[in-house]
């Protein structure tokens, strides 16, 4: 958000998308707010029109390069599910409610249903699939396995996602960190509390032990009637 | 019981999720995975009038829109729509973004018809007919046993209250929805499905191909609750896209085409007068509730089985009662079966009921229910759970808890007289000289487990390890299993699977005379099968299954008098569930039983404007669902019943927590907030802090 601070508006690309889209006279209103802001108009219509049709897009995705022909109006989770095989990011909304599409863009976790492809180029994005390229399960995969911190399972990448971004930031977390960090996630199965220990085992504050629960289990005859 | 092992390995204990690695990892492909050789988006066109004469549908613009390549109308001619969100077009084309252009571009002629959208309006005589020539509401004769009247004459304390529950949408996270490719060899279909015998059969019948023509497959599914049950039309639409377009079409609901066509749970409308003696046994229980499933049953997508008329009085046995109900329909989605269709419901009205009839008896909440319940099971569940839950300590008098935040506790029971098992199971495996196995069955995963527990049930009876199970579901090319509802697919495998495996020791035996094929003999035994794989079939077997899970469970909340806000501190549930398979995907389901119970609870409406007629909240940020934030501690004590064989769980779990909840709500304030959800404004209208919120 810093950029915010610096001119009230957000993000440099962004925001002359944002210009592109507004018609002259809201435009104008916003202009007479800043002069940086009429600088960046003039330099936004001074730039040749993308679209609609087709244009190549480049991602940089888990490392590997995607070169792709897309609308500009295709979003990153179309970009990944449907140009590409990447169908490891869900799509339960399409409108920034569910999570399900979560992907880490530089470490951040982002709903890459609310991103145009073409904007995420020259950026390093990872999907659910980049965490474990070599075969082998990531930390915070392992603690969602250890941990039955899944079901039906469509949910998850972007639980995963969501846990494995705020890992990165911090390292020990407390459960209120999980809770903040996946509150943009829903899941309608019910894996919220295996996802938090999933999450606190991956950080190292619970065991690496599966199958761990206190549920009790006492036979019918040891009840008393 | 019969058969089942007495010692055991795996069965009983906890096994992680065979499948969990491909889940966690993106690898798993659901049906909206599906990337079939130069597969085409499609995407439906619905009515934007809530009822309407639909007189006409002109397609030639959405075609002219580059990328479509089909465009087709649901049914010719004029036809009348009657619900917001009915299908009445569908399109295929190279993008998504091209199929949003072309659904703009057909252009609908209809005429709007008066409606109604409102339970209590569509009992009105004068109310718009959603079904032309037939009123709304159903008008079936009371049930009556014993004299009600005179009954409560006789009883020490009498309730009346009013207690309403409302239509609560599935929303699974993966919508419902199919890849399909009909080609002239027949119809692939990737259907996301609670049921794939049964989605084929739907194609079949509504394309006019044979069954042998159409092959359904559902390798992972991303959840259900019972939206994902035939009839499925947009998989019929897809299917004549690709016909149309000789391309494999993916063809699934956005999220608010879920809310609006593809099921929910009907609401109640529940006014009930109870009545106990002076001894605190009930003597007298009325009932008069009506709700609606929408248009009902006659739609395109209308399901069964959904659940409008209450079992009442419910677990209870009251010697006089009287129950009138009825069914309304109004213009808006059929429902259809929603994880233990009409049991919810009942819990909340019949356990709200018995709480506040205990406030006027002056008797403990579960003092009366261990009066009352002529369940054995749950008499001994309650008994656990007044200990575990360390009921007595914090059970304090109605609205007595002190200060702003106030505490509450409350308990309710269920019982899911369903379930049981689908006794045409079948099943196979097929053993390779290398001691490789794969077990099949024609069923699917919902996500609750099945998988895993086939490979549990296999491990156990052929000495193996679960990972060393190779498991196949959801292939209509696999020996047919259940669709996943009652709660009735783990009872329907577990038997089919040890049939199998039975089967596929003494055949081993008889093919390479190994005595005992099982743990460390397999290897050598398999290697003498020779060239040729082992298959085995086997099928479902009497004995090793049984229904009718109770269960009871403790809720304890925090609600805060200022703002109304609820707060669920803590869930104690005691289940019993026959032999548990597998404890560790067992957990899970119960877990997810309960945080969707408080969301029914809390949080979940599907809100109607009387005025147009649509669905207010078809999405997610005003369609409320329990988040991560709101889960409580949930504490499970399982009851094992090997001697009753395997039951499933699916639905149980869920069906008393919002009555738990309900309950410790009015303990907490010593008022009944007797409408779901329980939302801070209802909770500030029942302490009189504001005036009453005009719907519901």
């Amino acid at each position: 958000m810093k950029e915010q601070d610096k001119d009230g508006l957000i993000g440099s690309f962004s925001r002359r998308t944002f210009l592109k889209s507004l018609g002259t006279t809201a435009v104008t209103v916003a202009a007479a707010r800043t002069q940086a802001v009429a600088a960046e108009l003039e330099k936004a219509n001074a730039e040749k029109v993308i679209g609609p049709g087709a244009v190549p897009v480049t991602l940089r995705v888990n490392g590997d390069t995607l070169k792709l022909m897309l609308e500009p109006r295709v979003t990153l989770l179309d970009a990944l599910r449907n140009y590409s095989s990447l169908t490891g990011s869900k799509e339960g909304c399409d409108r920034a409610t569910c999570g399900a599409c979560t992907v880490m863009v530089d470490d951040v976790p982002i709903y890459s249903c609310q991103k145009l492809a073409i904007e995420m180029q020259g950026k390093n994005i990872t999907t659910v699939e980049g965490l474990a390229k070599s075969g082998t399960l990531s930390n915070v995969q392992q603690a969602f396995v250890d941990r039955d911190a899944l079901m039906c399972g469509y949910c998850t990448p972007g639980f995963v996602m969501s846990v494995t971004a705020l890992l990165r930031k911090n390292p020990h977390p407390t459960m209120d960190d999980v809770k903040h960090a996946c509150a943009g996630n829903i899941c309608r199965c019910g894996t919220q509390p295996r996802v938090m220990e999933a999450a606190m085992q991956a950080a190292g504050v619970l065991p690496k032990t599966a199958g761990l629960s206190k549920t009790e289990i006492i036979d019918y005859g040891r009840l008393a009637s | 019981m019969a058969g089942w092992p007495a010692e055991t390995k795996y069965i009983g204990h906890s096994t992680l999720r065979i499948d969990a690695p491909e889940k966690v990892s993106g690898r798993a492909r659901y049906s909206s995975d599906i990337q079939a050789e130069g597969w085409l988006y499609g995407m439906i066109l619905r009515s934007k009038w809530p009822a309407a004469k639909i007189t006409g549908i002109n397609l030639d613009k959405a075609l002219a829109v580059p990328g479509i390549k089909a465009a087709i109308t649901v049914q010719d001619g004029e036809r009348t729509v009657r619900f917001y969100g009915e299908e009445l077009a569908a399109v295929a084309g190279m993008t998504k973004q091209a199929c949003l252009d072309a659904l703009r571009a057909i252009v609908v002629q209809a005429k709007a018809l008066d409606f109604v959208v409102n339970e209590t309006e569509g009992l009105k005589s004068d109310s718009a007919q959603v079904w032309e020539g037939s009123p709304n509401a159903s008008n079936p004769k009371p049930r009556e046993k014993g004299d009600v009247d005179t009954a409560f004459n006789e009883c020490a304390a009498v309730s009346e209250g009013f207690y309403h529950t409302p239509v609560q949408i599935h929303n699974p996270m993966e919508t419902a929805g199919s890849t399909i490719s009909w080609t002239d060899d027949g119809i692939t279909a990737w259907v996301s499905t609670q049921g794939i015998f049964g989605s084929r059969d739907a194609l079949a019948s509504s394309l006019k191909v044979d069954q042998d023509k159409v092959r359904v497959l559902c390798d992972f599914m991303g959840g259900g609750f019972g939206a994902k049950f035939p009839p499925i039309l947009e998989s019929v639409l897809a299917a004549r896209l690709s016909k149309e377009t000789n391309a494999p079409v993916r063809l699934m609901l956005t999220r608010f085409d879920q809310a609006l066509a593809v099921g929910n749970r009907p609401s109640s409308f529940q006014k009930i007068k109870i009545g106990a003696t002076a001894d605190g046994m009930l003597h007298a229980f009325d009932l008069d509730n009506y709700g609606t499933g929408g248009i009902g049953s006659g739609g395109s997508s209308a399901g069964g089985g959904s659940g409008v008329m209450l079992a009442m009085p419910y677990i209870y046995e009251v010697p006089n009662s009287r129950v009138k109900q009825a069914v309304v329909n109004i213009n808006a989605g059929a429902a259809r079966a929603f994880r233990a269709p009409g049991h919810p419901p009942t819990s909340f009205g019949m356990e709200s009921a018995m709480d506040d009839l205990a406030a006027k008896l002056g008797i403990d909440p579960v003092e009366f229910r261990l009066k009352n319940d002529p369940g054995e099971i749950r008499q001994r569940e309650y008994k656990a759970g007044i200990e575990r839950f360390g009921w007595k300590d914090k059970y304090k008098k109605p609205g007595s808890s002190p200060g702003v935040v106030k505490t509450g506790i409350g308990c309710a029971g269920a019982a899911w007289p369903a379930g049981g098992a689908n006794r045409r199971t079948q099943g196979e495996a097929q053993i390779n000289p290398d001691g490789t196995i794969e077990v099949r069955l024609g069923v699917q995963d919902l996500g609750t487990g099945t998988k895993t527990v086939i490979a549990v049930v296999a491990a156990e009876i052929l000495g193996l390890k679960p990972e060393q199970i190779s498991v196949k579901v959801g292939d209509t090319r696999f020996p047919p299993g259940p669709g996943s509802g009652g709660s009735t697919t783990c009872a329907s495998i577990s038997p089919t699977v040890y049939d199998v495996c039975s089967k596929a020791l003494e055949q081993i035996q008889t093919q390479t005379g190994v005595a005992d094929a099982r743990g460390a003999n397999w290897f050598d035994a398999c290697k003498k099968l020779g060239v040729n794989p082992l298959v085995v079939h086997g099928q479902w077997q009497a004995g090793m299954s049984s229904d009718h899970a109770c269960g009871v469970q403790f809720a304890e909340v925090d609600v805060d008098t200022e703002t109304g806000l609820v707060t669920v501190k803590k869930i104690c549930c005691v289940q019993d569930c026959g032999l548990i398979v597998n404890k560790n995907t067992l957990e899970s389901q119960i877990n997810g039983g309960i945080i969707m119970g408080m969301g029914y609870a809390l949080y979940e409406e599907r809100v109607m404007d009387d005025l147009s007629g649509v669905v207010l909240n078809p999405n997610f940020e005003t369609y409320k669902v329990s988040g991560i934030a709101d889960v409580p501690d949930i504490d499970i004590l399982l009851i094992n019943m090997p001697e009753r064989g395997v039951i499933g769980i699916g639905e149980p779990a869920t069906v008393p927590t919002a009555a738990a909840i309900g309950n410790a709500v009015f303990n907490a304030i010593g008022v009944r907030v007797g409408s779901l959800p329980i939302t801070p404004a209802k909770v500030l209208a029942a302490l009189g802090k504001v005036p009453a919120p005009t719907k519901s």
